[in-house]
C-alpha cells in the first residue's frame, strides 16, 4: 500500500534536508529560527526531532510542509528534497500537492486546529475532493472507512458529528484520518500528544505505529518527551538554538549520548529505575536570544565543559561513526577531555 | 509522624442546573502528615485539581470535613476564614499564564499576601519580596516588571514566590511542572525540594507525570473519576501497581529507555474517561477495566488496607 513505493531508489533518502535556514522579520528585529538544519528519513521509518520550546522543531517541519507565512517568514538557504525533488518553494511535485498529499500533519492542538462548523466527517472528506477528485458522497463514504481505520467507535455516526462533541483523544484520532486521507508518504506529528493524558497517549501512540505498519509512511514525530522518543522512534535529531546538534538511531542517541545537552536532557529527567536513582539536574541558564545568535556554539553558555573555542567559533560536525553525528567541539581531535568521559553511562546500553 | 491536613470523605458536587450533578470529588479521605509530600495524580476529569481547591477552601464542600491541626475548617469559607487560613495554606497554580494579574508588577504580585496579612512596613515587604526573587532564580529588578515580561518557566516561579513568600505550612501544587520545558522542569523541582527541606513544607503535588510525581513524593495517591482508587509509597505504588488503574496509568508512561519501551507490551486501555455526570453504579473504572467482575459492576468498593496500614486499594480484587 506504500505510496509510489515502487519508484523509490533504495540510495536515496525519502526526505533529506539540508542546511535549512529560515528567518523571521518582526519589530524586534530578525528572529534566525532555524540556523542550519541536516536531517534525513527513511520510508517506513520515525524521525523523532527533540529539543525545548523555541529551538525549532515547529519551523522546521513548516517549512517543508509550506506553511512558514512569507513574509514575515524567509527560507534563506539550504533545500529539502522529496524522492529528490525540491520542495521547499513548491506547492507541488510530479503533479501532486505536497501538502496533504505527498505529506500530512497533525498539530499539537486538535481543539483549535479543526474548523468547529464542519462535520468530522465533511472536514476529512474535503481534501480527498480537493486532492483525489472523489464525489462528495465518495468522500464521506471513505471518510466514515479512515475514521474506522482510527479505531473510531460507532464511525458512520461519529462522522455527522462536529468537533465539540469529541474529547480531546477522539479529535486526534480524527486528525490522523484527515492527515492520512490521500495517503501520504510522510506523516509530520507536531507534538501530537502533549495535550493528552497518558493513557489517551498511549492508545494515539499505539494508533500512528497500527497505521505506519499497514501503510509504510515515514513519521516525522517532534515531541520534547524523551519517552514518547524512545517509545516511538527509529532515528533522534536533537534540536538545540536552531540547530541540530545530535542525531542517530534511538540507540546511540539514548546509550551513546555525545553532545552535552543530550546528557544535560536525560540527567534533568528522573529515571525509573531504582538502580539509577539520581539527583535531578537541571540544565541552567536559558536558551540563547535568536535575535542576536551567539557566534560560537549555540550551548557554550549552559555547557558545563565550554571551553573557548566554543564562544569562538560554531563548532564543526563529528561523525562518531556512520550514522551518529554530533555538534560538538568536544570531538574535536585537539579538545582536552574526551567525550567518552562525558558519555551517559547506562548500565543497560 | 502527626498528621497536619485530613480530608474526611470530601466531598464536591457540581450542580449543572435540570437535576444533573458534576461528581467531581465524591468521598475522599486521605491524611498527609508533617512535612510529607503527596503526590496525587489521574487523568485530567478525575477530580484532582477540585480537590486540592476543595482542601484550601477555594471551593465549598458539598460534604464532608478537612481538618488542620485538629480543627474542623468551614465548609464555607468566609472572607474572615481565607483571612486566618490563607498564610498558612497556599496554592501554587498549574496555568502559569492565567493566574498572574497582567495590571499588577511582579513586585505587587508577590508581595500582595505579605500586605495582608503582615503588619510589614512597604520597605520590609520590597525586601522581602526581592529576597524571594532571588531564591527563586530570578532578579530583584524584576519587580518593577509586569507578568507579560516573563516566560512560562518565569511566570511559574512568580507564582512559586507568591505562595511561599507567606512561609505556609501546606502547599498544594496543581501541576507546577507540566507547562514547563524538561531543563526547567528539574529547576522548580529542586527549588521544590530545596525549600521543603529549609522551610519543613507539607506539600500535596498534583500531577500527571508519574515519574516526575514518584521521584518527588513520599507518597502517591491515585484518582479516578472523583474518587480514590489506590494510596501508598510512592515507590510501591509505582513498581508495584495493585489497583489495575493504577497499573494502566504505569503502564502508559512512557519512560526515556528505548530497549525497555521496545519490550514492554501495550497496555493502552480503550475508551476514555466517562463523564462525571452520570456516574456508573458499581466501581467507577468497572466499564475499562481489563479485570473486571460481576460484582464490580454492581457494588462500589471501599478503600481497604493491604498487608500493612499503609496501602489502600479500593478494588474488589482485594476483599
Amino acid at each position: 500500500m506504500s505510496a509510489d513505493g515502487e519508484k523509490l531508489n533504495t540510495d536515496t533518502p525519502l526526505l533529506e534536508v539540508e542546511n535549512l535556514h529560515v528567518e523571521f522579520d518582526t519589530y524586534g528585529g530578525t528572529v534566525e529560527a532555524v540556523r542550519g538544519v541536516d536531517f534525513t528519513v527513511d520510508q517506513g521509518q520515525t524521525l523523532a526531532i527533540v529539543g525545548e520550546s523555541g529551538c525549532g522543531k515547529s519551523v522546521t517541519v513548516q517549512s517543508i510542509m509550506g506553511l512558514i507565512p512569507m513574509p514575515p517568514g524567509r527560507i534563506t538557504a539550504g533545500s529539502a528534497r522529496l524522492r529528490g525533488h525540491e520542495v521547499l518553494g513548491r506547492n507541488r511535485i510530479d503533479g501532486k500537492e505536497i501538502r496533504g498529499r505527498e505529506i500530512g500533519m497533525i498539530f499539537q492542538d486538535p481543539m483549535t486546529s479543526l474548523n468547529p462548523t464542519m462535520s468530522i466527517g465533511a472536514q476529512i472528506a474535503e481534501p480527498l475532493q480537493v486532492h483525489r477528485g472523489y464525489s462528495a458522497t465518495d468522500a464521506f463514504a471513505e471518510a466514515v472507512h479512515l475514521l474506522e481505520m482510527s479505531k473510531i467507535p460507532e464511525a458512520a455516526k461519529r462522522a455527522r458529528q462536529y468537533p465539540f462533541e469529541f474529547s480531546g483523544g477522539m479529535l486526534q484520532r480524527a486528525m490522523i484520518a484527515m492527515a492520512i486521507s490521500c495517503k501520504p508518504s510522510i506523516l509530520i506529528a507536531d507534538e501530537p500528544t502533549t495535550a493528552l493524558d497518558v493513557t489517551i497517549q498511549a492508545q494515539i501512540l499505539d494508533l500512528m505505529q497500527d497505521l505506519q505498519k499497514e501503510t509504510g509512511m515515514a513519521i516525522i514525530l517532534i515531541t520534547h518527551d524523551l519517552g514518547v522518543v524512545a517509545r516511538m522512534a527509529d532515528e533522534v535529531a536533537v534540536m538545540y538554538a536552531g540547530r541540530v546538534v545530535e542525531h542517530g538511531s534511538a540507540d546511540d542517541v539514548f546509550y551513546r549520548s555525545a553532545h552535552p545537552y543530550t546528557v544535560g536532557l536525560k540527567e534533568a529527567m528522573p529515571t525509573n529505575d531504582p538502580a539509577l536513582q539520581h539527583e535531578l539536574k537541571p540544565i541552567e541558564g536559558s536558551p540563547p536570544d535568536l535575535f542576536a545568535p551567539p557566534r560560537g556554539c549555540g550551548y557554550c553558555a549552559r555547557c558545563p565543559h565550554a571551553m573557548q573555542v566554543c564562544d569562538e567559533q560554531p563548532p564543526t560536525g563529528h561523525f562518531l561513526h556512520d550514522h551518529h553525528f554530533s555538534r560538538c567541539w568536544l570531538h574535536h581531535e585537539q579538545a582536552p577531555i574526551k567525550p567518552e568521559t562525558i558519555y551517559f553511562k547506562d548500565a543497560k546500553a | 509522624m502527626s498528621t497536619l491536613v485530613e480530608a474526611k470523605e470530601l466531598t464536591r458536587f457540581f450542580d449543572m442546573g435540570r437535576d444533573q450533578r458534576v461528581h467531581a470529588v465524591e468521598k475522599v479521605s486521605l491524611k498527609i502528615g508533617e512535612k510529607e509530600i503527596v503526590g496525587l495524580v489521574g487523568e485530567s476529569g478525575s477530580g484532582k485539581s477540585t480537590f486540592g481547591k476543595t482542601l484550601l477552601g477555594l471551593h465549598d464542600k458539598t460534604s464532608g470535613d478537612v481538618v488542620y491541626r485538629g480543627e474542623v475548617l468551614p465548609s464555607k469559607y468566609s472572607p474572615a476564614d481565607f483571612q486566618r487560613h490563607a498564610a498558612k495554606m497556599q496554592m501554587i497554580f498549574q496555568d502559569p499564564y492565567s493566574s498572574l494579574n497582567p495590571r499588577m508588577t511582579v513586585g505587587e504580585i508577590i508581595g500582595e499576601g505579605l500586605r495582608l496579612h503582615s503588619a510589614a512596613s512597604i520597605d520590609s515587604v520590597k525586601e522581602q519580596v526581592a529576597e524571594w526573587l532571588r531564591k527563586v532564580g530570578l532578579q530583584p529588578d524584576h519587580m518593577s516588571r509586569y507578568p507579560h515580561e516573563f516566560s512560562g518557566g518565569q511566570r511559574q516561579r512568580i507564582g512559586i514566590a507568591r505562595a511561599l513568600i507567606l512561609e505556609p505550612e501546606f502547599v498544594v501544587c496543581d501541576e507546577p511542572i507540566s507547562a514547563l520545558d524538561v531543563s526547567v522542569q528539574a529547576q522548580v523541582i529542586n527549588l521544590l525540594g530545596d525549600l521543603k527541606e529549609r522551610m519543613g513544607l507539607t506539600l500535596l503535588f498534583i500531577a500527571h507525570d508519574l515519574s516526575m510525581v514518584r521521584y518527588v513524593s513520599d507518597r502517591m495517591a491515585v484518582m479516578y473519576l472523583g474518587s480514590l482508587v489506590e494510596l501508598g509509597k510512592a515507590d510501591e505504588v509505582y513498581f508495584d501497581p495493585k489497583h489495575p488503574y493504577t497499573e494502566i496509568l504505569v503502564g502508559s508512561n512512557p519512560e526515556p529507555d528505548p530497549n525497555l519501551e521496545r519490550s514492554r507490551p501495550s497496555t493502552a486501555i480503550q475508551g476514555e474517561i466517562p463523564s462525571p455526570v452520570n456516574v456508573p453504579a458499581g466501581c467507577r473504572f468497572a466499564n475499562r477495566c481489563p479485570k473486571a467482575m460481576d460484582v464490580c459492576r454492581n457494588t462500589t468498593p471501599e478503600l481497604i488496607a493491604l498487608k500493612d496500614a499503609d496501602r489502600l486499594v479500593a478494588c474488589h480484587l482485594y476483599s
